[in-house]
């Protein structure tokens, strides 16, 4: 038996979760008042998780840096969540959720995961619905639907553009109601520092109270870590700036494998970077991408001539315009999935056909959009041969009802008018597939510590579809954690509450003051942010859309003395107690230098292209990504073994037995 | 473009603050606030000095982190937009820009621009929610059928990001915009309608617990809003609590 047990349940694809959830050991309602659980994090997975475990019986105490958990990062998600609840009558099933999600992670991940994921999937409309979340809804009062990418079904069910924080306000209600029970106790303004291990068991945490600036000790029976992605390594992401991989690099450091580190998303629609000033990147949601038309021109001189401001993309005829995806993606065009999507824009940007100053932009159109629904409405209004403003305006007002609020913040960034001139995209960092290893019950590889959301590794392969990280988020925390979790405490009844006053404890604390004296230290050349600006640079250039041998050994080497620089040569302003964002930020940021690293090393390892990883050695004659089934079909999770050029690799072997794997083609 | 910052400065929560005035030079149009402050901040580390210490996170405008009252205006001059929205092409160059917290007695000060807003959370403690159990077992969602237009306006005054920027514009402080928000967007939907009447008994009693003033209808909150919350929600949590009274 290899390292790795992935606990995966035997029997056929469609009956494992059932059959799993019948055999696991359960925990009876008096004996979970006997057992405490922490969670960090309180976003989707770790809200959802709190407030169902909590629901169960068990003594809940969570902890997130925000002032709240409702400003969890899960707020921000925009176009919507996958259910397999075929309302459309397109012919959507578990069985086709599944299939796209694998196809879409380019083969990269689990079976028995994902189609659980898909199983879950309905359960998870029904249960926000009846939470009070207002899904968009047809004038019959039922729930409406729209498409996402890499799909060819309309599954996707949304709250205008605001799907995240709909139903990241739907866990914190559920979260609030067992607060007031008493069952959560709810630590705010709190940073999980490490992880406390007795007798190789997860035990409880070391936690920095963010305003005070005292150390903590907290105990429990189990940890869940739920503490979401690190696309900030990069410095530029759409994640929110105070996101970071902090609480799963100290449980790494512990012991937890970390897994497919080099698998990031790089999302195709966002605002591109207007400077150097610039503190992070704002998403347009992938909805967008149902109306919205992507194109450049076609010819160079017409490009240079709309960078010089001579010419107005408006202006270009429509046989001037290149539409790259529908010409090289016939079947799927601009709904393919996000990977491939980037990719492409990528590559007419570096053939010189982008369209803002620093050539980093193509256009997202919704000229075409306006036309055909104004033609629509003008029918149904009973308007006959309407003139074209007649048309524009009607259309627009259609566009406004379903994107309006993301045309508003475009317009409020960019100081231009999406509704008449095309919206000027580029690729950005928006989330990261790797992440904890877990197994099928979303244990790490320390016994007791689970791992939840975006922060684990499991279900979206080398690339997640759109509107697929809600519903995982959800799955894990409503309906996966709170059974699996059950079976590894049944042996834990007898325990009793865990001392804080232990050696253990003792020791973590100690080593994260040191920590902390260190980073205070530093000889004051150079800002926290100045490191993280420098470390965001080598990863979006040597580690990001396109990778390759070379770039990648350098990247490594770069960032190991970057790392080096930065623990001699670090300014942390302020004190250490009291509040200091100045340290909170160093400390986030010596993580992502170790951290990045191994994302470059694991990157490097992968001899392949798959998904959002994409190694220029290895591609078809056409540039498509060329994978290697042979020598690659496995997850690598690391151990760490001090220094990251350090770490050793462990392969899980992915097993396909109801999926034929074959090449991801959505022409 | 070259700015005169007067920015409030208080080491935490037990001392005395002041507005202490930062010249800033080579501040760009296409600069967020944020942006600016943290070039403002990056000048301070350098020189060794603390830096303003200022809540932030999403930076897309819907965590409803930021707080900064900007000239006298919550989230600034601009409207529908929180301050990490604003850009500085809304200023122009030699402009004087006051920047200080979202004040009110139920929002003490933790430092600097940072203050504590919890007392928002207790109040969707005492009822913002749905007494559903989350394990799933459930009608299914499209059981019972929803007019479109109640849908919408629930998720119209779902929207609201917890900002506390209706308080800080209130001559009150009142928290009526906020707590009626979500005492809406339940008493619309028919899933929310079971417990409509204690909901709006404890929310409102968690307000007052707070320290939060009352309505006086002077409509600065709706003004402020970045997320255009309607005072509509104000007058339908007023009928929903008079209807809850009544009852007994």
């Amino acid at each position: 038996m290899a390292v790795l047990d992935s606990k995966i349940p035997t029997g056929p694809l469609a009956e494992k979760w059932t059959k799993h959830k019948n055999e696991i050991d359960l925990v009876n309602p008096a004996n979970k008042r006997n057992i405490d659980i922490i969670i960090v994090g309180t976003g989707l997975a770790g809200g959802s998780a709190a407030a169902t475990l909590a629901e169960l019986g068990y003594n809940v105490k969570t902890f997130c840096y925000q002032d709240s958990p409702r400003r969890a990062h899960s707020i921000a998600a925009q176009g919507g969540i996958n259910a397999s609840k075929n309302y459309q009558g397109d012919g959507d099933s578990d069985y086709r959720l599944f299939y796209d999600t694998i196809k879409g992670g380019d083969y990269r991940s689990r079976e028995a995961n994902v189609y659980r994921l898909a199983e879950v999937s309905g359960n998870i409309i029904d249960q926000c619905v009846a939470q009070g979340v207002p899904f968009a809804r047809e004038y019959g009062g039922l729930l409406d639907n729209r498409s996402f990418g890499g799909v060819l079904v309309s599954r996707t069910f949304y709250a205008k553009g605001q799907t995240g924080q709909q139903l990241l306000l739907g866990a914190y209600g559920a979260m609030n109601r067992q607060i007031q029970r008493g069952k959560i106790k709810s630590h705010t303004r709190h940073e999980m520092l490490d992880l406390v291990l007795i007798d190789g068991k997860a035990r409880g945490i070391i936690a920095r109270d963010l305003i005070s600036g005292e150390i903590e000790r907290h105990s429990a029976h189990a940890v869940v870590l739920a503490t979401g992605g690190y696309g900030n390594v990069f410095y530029l992401s759409t994640m929110a700036m105070g996101c970071n991989v902090t609480a799963a690099w100290r449980a790494h450091r512990r012991g937890a494998f970390f897994a497919n580190p080099c698998f990031t998303q790089i999302h195709p629609t966002c605002i591109p970077v207007s400077g150097d000033h610039q503190s992070k990147l704002t998403l347009m949601s992938e909805s967008l991408r149902n109306d919205g038309r992507i194109w450049v021109p076609k010819r160079k001189e017409d490009t240079q001539a709309i960078r010089e401001g001579k010419l107005k993309p408006t202006e270009l005829k429509e046989e001037d315009r290149d539409y790259f995806l529908e010409r090289r993606y016939p079947a799927f065009g601009n709904l393919v999935p996000r990977d491939v999507a980037s990719r492409a824009a990528k590559e007419r940007c570096d053939a010189g056909f982008g369209v803002n100053k620093t050539g980093e932009a193509v256009y997202l159109d919704f000229s075409s959009a306006i036309a055909r629904y104004g033609n629509e409405k003008a029918l149904t209004s009973g308007i006959k041969n309407p003139d074209k403003d007649t048309v524009t305006k009607l259309g627009k007002e259609i566009i406004a009802a379903k994107y309006g609020n993301l045309f508003q913040m475009y317009e409020k960034i960019v100081d231009e008018n999406p509704y008449n001139t095309p919206m000027m995209i580029y690729p950005a960092v928006h989330y990261t597939m790797g992440g904890l290893w877990v197994d099928y019950n979303l244990q790490t590889t320390i016994p007791g510590c689970y791992s939840a959301g975006e922060a684990n590794f499991s279900d979206h392969g080398a690339n997640r579809l759109g509107a697929s990280a809600l519903m995982q988020g959800l799955a894990d925390g409503y309906f996966v954690l709170p059974y699996t979790i059950g079976d590894y405490l049944s042996d834990d009844i007898q325990t009793g509450p865990i001392s804080t006053d232990s050696p253990e404890f003792e020791e973590v604390e100690k080593g994260i003051k040191e920590r902390i004296d260190r980073l205070m230290s530093g000889s004051g050349k150079h800002s926290v942010d100045y490191y993280h600006k420098k470390l965001g640079k080598i990863m979006w250039n040597k580690c990001g859309m396109s990778r390759n041998a070379e770039d990648l050994k350098s990247a490594i080497d770069e960032i190991a003395a970057l790392r080096k620089d930065f623990w001699e040569n670090v300014k942390v302003t302020g004190g250490k107690q009291g509040m200091n964002t100045e340290l909170e930020k160093a400390g986030r940021v010596s993580d992502f230098l170790e951290l990045g690293e191994l994302f470059a090393k694991d990157a490097l390892q992968r001899n392949e292209s798959c998904g959002g990883h994409f190694r220029e050695e290895y591609q078809t004659p056409e540039g498509e990504a060329l994978r290697d089934d042979e020598n690659f079909k496995y997850v690598a999770a690391w151990e760490y073994k001090g220094e990251p050029k350090d770490a050793v690799l462990h392969k899980e072997e992915l097993v396909y037995e109801n999926i034929k794997v074959k090449t991801r083609s959505y022409k | 473009m070259n700015l005169h910052l007067k920015i409030w400065r208080q080491q935490n929560a037990n001392s005395k603050g002041k507005m202490v005035d930062y010249p800033i030079s080579g501040v760009e149009s296409d600069m967020s606030f944020l942006e600016m402050l943290d070039v403002l901040n990056e000048s301070l580390i350098n020189k060794g000095e603390e830096p303003i210490a200022f809540d932030h996170d999403c930076r897309e405008g819907i965590c409803g982190t930021c707080s900064l009252m900007i000239n006298g205006e919550p989230h600034g001059p601009d409207r529908l937009i929180t301050a990490c929205q604003l850009h500085m092409r809304k200023f122009k160059d030699g402009d004087t820009i006051v920047i200080e917290p979202f004040r009110a007695k139920a929002f003490p000060v933790i430092k600097d621009l940072i203050i504590d807003r919890t007392a928002f959370d207790r109040i969707q403690q005492a009822g913002g929610y749905i007494s559903v159990n989350t394990s799933g077992n459930t009608v299914d969602a499209n059981a019972i059928p929803i007019e479109k237009h109640k849908a919408d306006e629930a998720m119209d005054a779902a929207t609201c990001i917890g900002c506390g920027a209706c308080v800080a514009a209130c001559k009150n402080a009142s928290a009526m915009l906020f707590t009626s928000a979500k005492v809406s967007q339940f008493s619309l939907l028919p899933q929310g309608r079971v417990e409509a009447t204690e909901r709006v008994q404890n929310m409102v009693r968690q307000m007052d617990l707070e320290g939060f003033g009352n309505c006086t209808n002077t409509g600065a909150c709706e003004v402020e809003c970045p997320k255009g919350i309607s005072l509509e929600n104000i007058a339908r949590m007023n009928r929903e609590y008079l209807m809850a009274t009544s009852k007994g």
